[in-house]
C-alpha cells in the first residue's frame, strides 16, 4: 500500500484543491503543500528504511504491489521499488514540493493549476514505479496532460505555440510507445504462448537477448528509444524543450526540467537496454554519439540566447547528453554517474529555474540585455544564482561534478575519444555559466527599477536545494549505496542475456 | 602539535569564508575584515606550528597522511579527503599561509573603504582554504577539487568590481583559458585512473614507474594532458593571454593569487608528479622549453609596458617561466626554492604598487607616478627590495640565489643545455632592465599626480616582513661555491631528488660570475636609459607595440577561436534542429488550406462531391 | 412481366435527372424538389427489384422512403422559408456562412 500512496495521494489532494477553491484562493496551495510534504516525508522515511529488514518483496526489490487489471490481455497493476526507483521518487518529491513553493502566488485559477500540477506529479510517480509495461504507458501519458494546460493556461507570451509543441512531440513519441510495447508483447506471445505486459515476465522470455539491430528486436528498441529519447532530450529530437521550458509556468519548469526529463533516462535504464541487450549494445556507439553531439550543441545554444529562461533550457540538453553517453556505456561507474547527474541536474536545474522565475516575477522580462547589476539589488538571489551558475558548470564539490566526472570515468573504457569529446562540453559549460552570471547579476545596474530581495519562503526553498547539492557533491556514498544493488541487478540481467546471445539460444 | 590537526589548516579559512558568506550583511566592516585575517592568520599559525614538529621530529614514513572522510567510493573507484603532509606540501602551505595572511592584513588597509569588504574576504578565504586543499591533497581528484576551487576564486576576485564589464571580460577570459587547461587536466586524470587504477598520487607514481617504465607512450600522453593543466593555470605559452587581464582585480588578490600562490599551482603539480614526467623525457623537455620560450616572451613585453600591474603580471609570467626551465631539466627543488622567494618578492612588489595605486587616487600608468622617495618612502624601500630581489641582485637578495640556481642547473643538469642556460641568462638581463625601468620612470623623476592617501600600520607591516623575506629567504640555499647552504634542497630531497650535476667548481664560480653580470647589466642599462633622461611614453608601432600586445597572442585567439565561436553560437541561436520540424509544420498547415477551400458551404457543391465520390466508387467496383 | 434492365434504366435517368437538377438550380427549393426526384428514382428502383425477385422488402423500403422524403420536405421547406424570412434570399450558394 506503501507504494499506491505515491500515485493515490497527489490525485486524491488534486481533486481536494480543486475542489477547496471554493473555501479561498489559499487553500488549493494548502492542500498541496501538505500534501507535498507528506509525500516527501513518506519517501524519505523509506530511504531511512533501506538496508533495515523492514522491506518485502524480492531480492533488491523493497515494496512491490501486484494486482489484475485486464487479466485478459495479461495487463497488471504492478508497482514496485528498487533503489534506482526509489531515488527518483525522493527527487519528484522534493521537487514537487519545491514546485508547489515556487507556485505560491498564483492568482488565476489556483484550483485547477493546483490540480494539474498534482496530476503530473501522480503520474511521475507512477512511472517511476510501474513495472507493466501498459501500465507504464497510461502512467507516462498521464502525466502530460495536465503538464500540458499548466503551460498553455498559466504560461508566457507564446504558451499555446509551446504547448502544442511539447504535446504533439511528446504524444508523438507516446504513440511510437506504445507501438513498441504492443509489437513487443505479441512477439513474446508468439515465442512463449502468454500474452503478458508484466516487466519481470518480459524480461524472462529474453527476446533481446537474440535480436540484433535489424530484427524485430531491433526494430522495436528503437521504437523505446526514441520514444525515451525525445523526452530526455537528446539532439535531434529536443526542439520543444525550450519553447516548453521557457514558455512554462515557474512551478512547470521545475516539474519539467527536473523530473520529467528523468523520466526518459530512466525509461532507457529500465526497459530499452535490459529488454533489449544485444540490439542496444549494437546502437550503443549510434546512441553515445547523439549524447555528445547533445552536450556539445546544447552548450553552443545555450552560449548563444539572449532569454536567460531559453540558456537554461538549453544547458539541459547538454547536462542530458552525458546521461545519455552514461547509459549506453553501461559500465557501473557511468550508471552511478548517470544517476547523480540526474539528480544533481534536477536539483541546479531546478533552482535555476526558481530563480529565473524569480526574476521575471519581479523584473517582468527575461531579456538579458535588459537585466545586468543586479548584484547590488538583490544580492542575495545573485549569490545563489552564481552558486547554481556554478553547480551547473561542474565545479568539484557540488552534485553536477559527481555525476559529470562519474560518466566520464565510467564511458572511458568503452570509448575514449568520445569521452574526451565529451569532456569538452566542461569548457563550453564555463563559458555559458559565466556569462548567464555577467549579463545577469554583474555590469552596471540597468534602467529597470531595484526589484525586492529574496523573501523567507524561496531563501528556504533554494537553500535546501543548495544544500541538497552539496551534500550530493561532498558525501554522494549514500546515493551509491541505494542505486547500487538496483543497478548490479540490472548489469546483471544484461550480461545474463548477453552471455546467452554468444552462446545461441538452449 | 599533533598531525592530526591536519585537516585543520585548509578548514579554518573555509570556516571563515562561511561565516563571511552568511553573516554579508549583517558584519560590519571591521568585523569582517577581522574575521577574514584571523582565520588565515590562525591557519599560519598551525601550519607553522605542525611545520616545526615536522622538522623537530619527522613522522615515520617522511609523510603523514591524515584522511577525513570518504569522498566517492564507489564501483572500484576511490577517493577520500585525504592530506598529505610532506616536505613539499608543508613548503607550499607555508607560503600559502604566510604569505597570504600578511596579504590579507594588508587587504584590511587597501579594501578598509569599499562596502563589499565582507564579499571580498569571504573570496579570499574561500581562495586560501581551496589553494590549501590543492597542496596537501593526497589525492589527485582532491587535488583537482582545490585546482577548480582557487580557478573560481581567481575568477571572482578578478571580476570583483563587477559594475565594469571589462573587469567581468577579464574574469571570464582567465576562467575559461585555464578550464581548457584544466579539462586537459581532467582528463589526463580519466586517463591515470583508467590505466594505473588509482588517483591517489604517490600509488599512481609507483604504478606508473612499475607499468610504463618500458614503454613511455602512454606516461607521454598523460605527462602532456597534466602539463596542459599546469600551463593553463600557471600562465606559460600557450594559455598565458589571460594572467596580464587578471590585473583587473585588486592588487591583493593580484599579490596572492596571481603571484604568490595559484599561478604557481602548475609548477606544484609538475613537481608532485615528476615521477611521471621523468618517464617521459619528450614532455619533460617540452615543459623546459616552455619555460625558456615563455621567460622571454614575458620578459621583453615586460620591458614595454606603461600600466604598473601589467608589468609585474608579464615579470610574473617570467619567473614562472624560470621554474617551468628549471622543472624541465629536472632540477625539482630549485624550481620550488624559485617559487618559494618569489611568493615573498612578488608578493612585496605588488604589495608596494598597491600602496602607490592607492596613494596616487588609483593611477596604474607609471609615467604619471614621480618622485615617490619622499612622499611615499615605505612603498618606495620596499619596491626597491622586491626589484633588487626580482632582478637577482647579487649576494643580498633572495632571488639571486634562487635564479641562480636554476641557471647553473639549466646548463649543468643532465637535462640541461647551453640554449636554456642562454634563454635563461637573457631572461635575467631583460628582468633586471625591465624591473629598473619601472622603477626609475615611476618612483624617481618629477612628481606628476598629488598624493591622496598614505598607508597605515596594517599596510606597512606586510612590506616590512615581505621585505626582510625578500633579502633573507635565500641564506637556506647557497651555491657551493658561496658556502654551500643546502637545507632548502635536503628538506625536500625525500620527494624530490636533485639532478646530477657534475661540473667542477670553477665552470659553476664562471657562470655564476656571468649571471650577476647580466643582472648588473640590466640595471646599470636601465639607470642609463631612464634615470637622466627625461623620458617619454613609449611610441606605438614597430616591435615594441607588438611585445606590448603580447607577440599577438590575443589577436590569433580572438580571431581564431573567440570570433568563429561566438558567430557559431550567434548563427545557431535559432536552433538548426527546429527547421525540419518547421518544414513538417509548415507541410501540414498547406495541406490544411488545401483541404480547407473544399469546405465552402455550398451544398451544391458538396452534393457534386457526392456524385463523383460515387461514381469513382461503382466504377472501381464495376471495373475491378 | 417488367423488364428488369428498363425499369433500371428509367430508374437511373430519373436519378440523374434529380442530380443534375441538384447541382444546376441555386434556389433551395428546386433544390428540395430535385433531391425528391432522386429519392423517388431510387424508390421507384426498390419496388421494381421487389417485384421482379417477389420480394416484399422492395415495398417495405419504399415505404420507408416515403417517410423520409415527408420528413425532408417538411424540415427542408422550413429551413427554407426561415431563410427567406431572415436573409431575404433563398440561393443555396449565397447561404454558406457555416463554412469551417
Amino acid at each position: 500500500m506503501s507504494l499506491l500512496l505515491f500515485v493515490a495521494l497527489p490525485v486524491a489532494a488534486a481533486v481536494l484543491a480543486w475542489l477547496s477553491e471554493r473555501r479561498g484562493p489559499d487553500w488549493p496551495r494548502r492542500v498541496a503543500l501538505t500534501a507535498g510534504a507528506l509525500l516527501l516525508g513518506h519517501a524519505l522515511y523509506l530511504w531511512a528504511l533501506t538496508g533495515t529488514d523492514r522491506f518485502i518483496g524480492q531480492g533488491d526489490w523493497f515494496l512491490e504491489l501486484q494486482a489484475d487489471w485486464f487479466p485478459r490481455f495479461g495487463i497488471g497493476f504492478h508497482l514496485a521499488m528498487d533503489g534506482l526507483a526509489l531515488l527518483m521518487v525522493l527527487l519528484t518529491a522534493l521537487l514537487g514540493l519545491m514546485a508547489v513553493v515556487s507556485a505560491w502566488h498564483v492568482r488565476e485559477r489556483p484550483g485547477f493549476f493546483f490540480f494539474n500540477l498534482l496530476l503530473t506529479l501522480a503520474g511521475v510517480f507512477g512511472v517511476f514505479l510501474a513495472l507493466d509495461l501498459f501500465l507504464f504507458f497510461f502512467l507516462w501519458e498521464a502525466m502530460l496532460v495536465p503538464m500540458y494546460f499548466l503551460i498553455a493556461v498559466w504560461g508566457y507570451e507564446r504558451r499555446r505555440y509551446a504547448a502544442l509543441k511539447f504535446f504533439l512531440f511528446t504524444q508523438a513519441s507516446g504513440l511510437l510507445m506504445l507501438v513498441s510495447i504492443i509489437a513487443l508483447a505479441l512477439v513474446v506471445q508468439r515465442e512463449t504462448g502468454v500474452l503478458t505486459f508484466d516487466y519481470f515476465r518480459l524480461l524472462e522470455a529474453a527476446i533481446g537477448s537474440r535480436g540484433t539491430l535489424f530484427s524485430a528486436a531491433g526494430w522495436i528498441m528503437l521504437g523505446f528509444f526514441v520514444a525515451f529519447t525525445v523526452k530526455l532530450p537528446i539532439v535531434p529530437f529536443h526542439p520543444w524543450l525550450p519553447d516548453a521550458h521557457t514558455q512554462a509556468p515557474t512551478a512547470a519548469s521545475v516539474l519539467l526540467a527536473g523530473i520529467l526529463l528523468k523520466t526518459g533516462a530512466y525509461g532507457l535504464i529500465r526497459f530499452v537496454v535490459p529488454l533489449f541487450p544485444a540490439a542496444s549494445m549494437e546502437f550503443a556507439p549510434v546512441a553515445m554519439s547523439l549524447g555528445v553531439v547533445g552536450i556539445l550543441y546544447g552548450a553552443l545554444l545555450a552560449i548563444g540566447q539572449r532569454d536567460l529562461k531559453r540558456l537554461v533550457a538549453y544547458t539541459s540538453v547538454s547536462h542530458m547528453g552525458f546521461v545519455m553517453l552514461a547509459i549506453f556505456a553501461w559500465t557501473e561507474l557511468a550508471l552511478q554517474g548517470a544517476v547523480v547527474q540526474m539528480i544533481a541536474h534536477g536539483l541546479s536545474t531546478g533552482a535555476l529555474f526558481m530563480l529565473v522565475g524569480a526574476l521575471q516575477e519581479r523584473l517582468h522580462t527575461r531579456d538579458l540585455n535588459a537585466m545586468g547589476g543586479l548584484w547590488s539589488q538583490v544580492p542575495r538571489l545573485a549569490a545563489l544564482g552564481l552558486f547554481f551558475a556554478v553547480a551547473s558548470l561542474g565545479l568539484p564539490g557540488l552534485g553536477n561534478f559527481v555525476g559529470e566526472f562519474l560518466i566520464l570515468l565510467g564511458s572511458w573504457p568503452v570509448s575514449a575519444g568520445l569521452t574526451v569529446t565529451a569532456a569538452l562540453g566542461l569548457i563550453a559549460a564555463a563559458v555559458y555559466a559565466l556569462l548567464m552570471v555577467q549579463r545577469a547579476f554583474h555590469g552596471e545596474p540597468g534602467s529597470l527599477p531595484s526589484p525586492p530581495d529574496l523573501g523567507r519562503r524561496e531563501m528556504t526553498a533554494l537553500s535546501t536545494l543548495a544544500i541538497s547539492l552539496i551534500g550530493v557533491g561532498l558525501y554522494p556514498s549514500p546515493l551509491f549505496e541505494t542505486a547500487g544493488p538496483a543497478l548490479t541487478w540490472l548489469r546483471d540481467i544484461v550480461d545474463l542475456q548477453m552471455a546467452l546471445a554468444r552462446g545461441g539460444w538452449p | 602539535m599533533s598531525f592530526h590537526l591536519l585537516p585543520l589548516v585548509p578548514l579554518l579559512p573555509l570556516a571563515g569564508f562561511l561565516w563571511l558568506a552568511l553573516g554579508a550583511g549583517r558584519l560590519t566592516r571591521r568585523s569582517a575584515a577581522r574575521i577574514g585575517v584571523s582565520s588565515v592568520a590562525i591557519a599560519a599559525l598551525l601550519v607553522i606550528a605542525i611545520g616545526t614538529r615536522f622538522l623537530v621530529e619527522p613522522p615515520d614514513a617522511g609523510a603523514h597522511v591524515q584522511t577525513l572522510g570518504a569522498w566517492l567510493r564507489v564501483a572500484g573507484f576511490q577517493a577520500d579527503f585525504a592530506f598529505r603532509l610532506d616536505p613539499l606540501s608543508l613548503v607550499l602551505s607555508f607560503v600559502v599561509t604566510f604569505v597570504g595572511f600578511w596579504i590579507h592584513l594588508y587587504s584590511a588597509f587597501y579594501m578598509a573603504e569599499d562596502e563589499a569588504i565582507a564579499r571580498f574576504f569571504a573570496y579570499m578565504n574561500l581562495f586560501v582554504a581551496a589553494m590549501l586543499i590543492l597542496v596537501l591533497a593526497d589525492d589527485l581528484l582532491l587535488l583537482y577539487l582545490g585546482w577548480e576551487g582557487v580557478g573560481l576564486c581567481s575568477y571572482l576576485l578578478i571580476g570583483f568590481w563587477y559594475r565594469d564589464p571589462a573587469n567581468g571580460y577579464a574574469a571570464r577570459k582567465a576562467f575559461v583559458m585555464t578550464r581548457v587547461g584544466d579539462t586537459a587536466f581532467l582528463i589526463g586524470l580519466l586517463l591515470l585512473f583508467s590505466q594505473l587504477g588509482s588517483t591517489r598520487i604517490t600509488e599512481l607514481m609507483e604504478r606508473a614507474t612499475a607499468m610504463w617504465a618500458s614503454e613511455p607512450t602512454l606516461a607521454s600522453v598523460a605527462a602532456l594532458l597534466l602539463l596542459a593543466g599546469a600551463v593553463g593555470k600557471s600562465a606559460q605559452l600557450p594559455l598565458q593571454t589571460w594572467l596580464p587581464d587578471a590585473m583587473a582585480g585588486p592588487t591583493p588578490v593580484s599579490a596572492l593569487i596571481h603571484a604568490a600562490t595559484m599561478v604557481t599551482a602548475g609548477v606544484y603539480l609538475i613537481a608532485r608528479t615528476h615521477v611521471l614526467f621523468e618517464l617521459a623525457p619528450a614532455v619533460q623537455n617540452l615543459v623546459a622549453v616552455i619555460g625558456a620560450l615563455t621567460l622571454l616572451l614575458a620578459g621583453f613585453s615586460a620591458v614595454v609596458q606603461t600600466d604598473i600591474k601589467r608589468i609585474l603580471a608579464y615579470s610574473t609570467m617570467s619567473q614562472i617561466g624560470y621554474m617551468f626551465l628549471a622543472l624541465g631539466v629536472g632540477a625539482w627543488s630549485a624550481a620550488i626554492f624559485h617559487l618559494f622567494t618569489h611568493a615573498f618578492f612578488k608578493a612585496l612588489l605588488f604589495l608596494s604598487a598597491g600602496v602607490v595605486i592607492v596613494a596616487l587616487h588609483h593611477e596604474q600608468n607609471i609615467f604619471r607616478m614621480g618622485d615617490l622617495r619622499r612622499r611615499l618612502p615605505a612603498a618606495f624601500w620596499s619596491f626597491l627590495v622586491g626589484a633588487a630581489a626580482l632582478a637577482a641582485l647579487p649576494l643580498v637578495t633572495a632571488g639571486f640565489y634562487s635564479k641562480d640556481l636554476i641557471l647553473w642547473q639549466a646548463y649543468a643538469a643532465e637535462n640541461g643545455s647551453l640554449w636554456f642556460w642562454l634563454a635563461g641568462w637573457v631572461g635575467a638581463f631583460v628582468t633586471a632592465l625591465y624591473i629598473f625601468r619601472l622603477f626609475f620612470i615611476a618612483f624617481t623623476g618629477e612628481p606628476k599626480t598629488p598624493i591622496r592617501r598614505t598607508p597605515e600600520w596594517t599596510a606597512l607591516a606586510p612590506l616590512w616582513a615581505l621585505g626582510i623575506l625578500s633579502l633573507v629567504a635565500g641564506f637556506v640555499e647557497m651555491p657551493a661555491t658561496l658556502g654551500g647552504v643546502t637545507l632548502f634542497r635536503a628538506l625536500l630531497e625525500p620527494v624530490l631528488p636533485l639532478p646530477d650535476v657534475h661540473a667542477p667548481l670553477t665552470v659553476e664560480a664562471m657562470f655564476q660570475l656571468l649571471s650577476m653580470a647580466a643582472s648588473l647589466a640590466g640595471i646599470a642599462l636601465a639607470w642609463l636609459l631612464y634615470r637622466h633622461r627625461p623620458v617619454m611614453a613609449p611610441t606605438s608601432g614597430g616591435i615594441t607595440e607588438y611585445w606590448r600586445e603580447g607577440w599577438g597572442f590575443d589577436l590569433a585567439y580572438e580571431r581564431l577561436v573567440v570570433h568563429p565561436t561566438v558567430c557559431t553560437a550567434h548563427w545557431a541561436r535559432h536552433d538548426l534542429f527546429e527547421r525540419p520540424y518547421d518544414r513538417l509544420a509548415g507541410l501540414a498547415r498547406s495541406l490544411h488550406r488545401g483541404l480547407a477551400t473544399t469546405q465552402n458551404g455550398r451544398v451544391r457543391w458538396y452534393a457534386g462531391g457526392i456524385a463523383a465520390g460515387s461514381a469513382v466508387a461503382f466504377a472501381l467496383v464495376l471495373l475491378a | 412481366m417488367i423488364d428488369l434492365d428498363a425499369a433500371m434504366l428509367i430508374g437511373t435517368l430519373l436519378f440523374l435527372l434529380g442530380l443534375t437538377g441538384l447541382l444546376v438550380r441555386r434556389n433551395l427549393v428546386f433544390t428540395l424538389m430535385s433531391v425528391e426526384i432522386m429519392l423517388n428514382a431510387a424508390g421507384f428502383a426498390f419496388v421494381v427489384a421487389g417485384a421482379h425477385w417477389n420480394a416484399v422488402e422492395g415495398q417495405i423500403m419504399y415505404l420507408l422512403l416515403i417517410a423520409v422524403a415527408a420528413v425532408e420536405a417538411a424540415v427542408g421547406l422550413t429551413i427554407v422559408l426561415s431563410l427567406d424570412r431572415r436573409m431575404e434570399t433563398i440561393d443555396g450558394d449565397s447561404v454558406n456562412r457555416l463554412q469551417g
